[in-house]
């Protein structure tokens, strides 16, 4: 049950080219604003700026296309859900194809920033096990807002409202890390921010899957 | 609220602000008296965290057992807990400025405690924005949970991992070293057990209120139909 929604979210998502395309025009048109805004020349930015210019734009692009994962859904979805799958399954689906598609959106980002403005990553497993767990912990915050942001009227606005507090803790300790490896340290220096986030991840997931049937039983 | 409650709160309270206002403390550089703000200023955060908790306590029981009570009390604990929190915010600037020599530092510990007061602003803006009651309330409950455990590591652990100017926190002892003589603690435990018991009170105030208007409401809605 879990890999058939999983499948299906993916046909759908390759379905609807248009809005694969609109999140990656999205995430292309933030790097390079911030390219043409900042005016960097290659090498020419440091470190903390580009962590957290790298995060900044990864964090829009996420907001906005895990939003949709239940925002846009049509009412009568959710009752055919309901009727096939028991709410655990659907949130973990969702979970686990926004953590794949936070990891794409992040890889994509890394690849252009690393095009237009410089790649100072040294230690590239490492950053890429950051991205995985930053992303894991993204979308597990995220699907769980974006379900209590589509109950709601004004469910856009709510959704930024709702979802940066949560997620401020992840994305501190993601730039905390990316920080750690832009400088070039040792590897263990980055191991006690990466077990937080391991450990901030396990928290929202775990209840995520907990406190979702809650919600959906409307 | 049992009425030797209150009563025992007020005394706790006046205690405070005698004690706090003319006792002896320890004269150290740079804090000099302002570290009888230690009596109103951490209490504040140690109430706000008390009171988030109850109303955690809540709404976990909202969604075990969904009643009008459980929600009102969810609501009200998270309201006086959010007062505290400002309150603590601003007695800490007030103190910042005097013993950091500005109202706002990029401390870890300050901006947990700005966000941890949007997560609570933000759980307004979310009962704000539905219109039925009850999914108001479930959706607000889980909102709440989810919250309360996202705030945890910002205020608790994030501040130790990182540097800091805030004692207790990034490798800097706690404010018990400066109290050599365990006087302050004669006042500071009262200060903090006082407090509370004042946030509880305007939380049980406000629950009251809360069921007094929709009692109101339901007689509006009868005289009409």
């Amino acid at each position: 049950m879990l890999l058939s929604l999983i499948r299906k979210e993916f046909k759908l998502e390759l379905r609807r080219r248009s809005v694969v395309s609109g999140i990656g025009l999205y995430l292309f048109a933030i790097i390079f604003i911030c390219y043409l805004t900042f005016s960097l020349r290659r090498g020419s930015i440091n470190e903390t700026t580009w962590s957290a210019l790298f995060w900044l734009a990864i964090l829009f692009s996420v907001i906005n296309s895990v939003a949709k994962s239940f925002i846009g859904e049509k009412k009568g979805l959710s009752i055919y859900y309901y009727s096939i799958a028991s709410p655990q399954t659907v949130i973990l689906s969702k979970i686990i194809y926004n953590t794949l598609l936070c990891l794409l959106i992040s890889v994509v980002g890394y690849v252009l920033f690393s095009l237009f403005i410089s790649n100072p990553v040294q230690d590239v497993p490492l950053f890429l096990l950051t991205i995985l767990l930053t992303s894991f912990g993204f979308s597990a915050a995220l699907s769980m807002i974006s379900a209590i942001a589509s109950k709601t009227n004004n469910s856009n606005v709510l959704m930024a409202v709702l979802s940066f507090p949560v997620i401020i803790s992840v994305l501190l300790m993601a730039i905390r890390a990316t920080k750690n490896i832009l400088d070039g340290l040792e590897r263990n220096t980055s191991y006690d921010e990466l077990t937080n986030l391991l450990a901030i991840n396990c928290i929202l997931t775990a209840l995520a899957y907990i406190l979702f049937p809650y919600i959906w039983r409307s | 609220m049992k009425t030797w409650l209150k009563i025992v709160a007020v005394a706790l309270v006046v205690y405070v602000h005698i004690g706090g206002l003319l006792f002896d403390v320890p004269r150290l550089n740079i804090l000099n008296e302002t570290i009888r703000n230690l009596y109103f200023h951490v209490p504040m955060w140690f109430g706000m965290t008390g009171l988030f908790s109850i109303s955690l306590y809540h709404s976990i029981r909202y969604l075990r057992n969904p009643t009008l009570e459980s929600d009102h009390k969810a609501v009200a604990f998270a309201t006086t807990g959010i007062v505290f929190g400002l309150l603590g915010i601003f007695t800490g600037m007030l103190w910042a400025n005097f013993a950091w020599g500005t109202f706002w530092t990029g401390d870890p510990k300050l901006n947990g405690a700005a966000i941890a007061t949007l997560v609570y602003l933000a759980y307004f803006v979310l009962r704000g924005s539905v219109d039925s009651q009850e999914q108001r309330s479930r959706l607000s409950a889980v909102y709440n949970i989810f919250a309360y455990a996202a705030m945890v590591p910002l205020i608790f652990i994030i501040p130790r991992l990182s540097s800091s100017l805030h004692p207790g926190s990034g490798g800097n002892p706690g404010f018990n070293v400066y109290d050599l003589d365990s006087k302050m603690r004669m006042v500071f435990y009262p200060a903090v057990i006082g407090w509370f018991l004042v946030g509880y009170w305007i939380s049980t105030l406000r629950i009251r209120i809360l069921a007094l208007e929709e009692k109101t409401a339901e007689l509006d809605y009868a005289k009409h139909a």
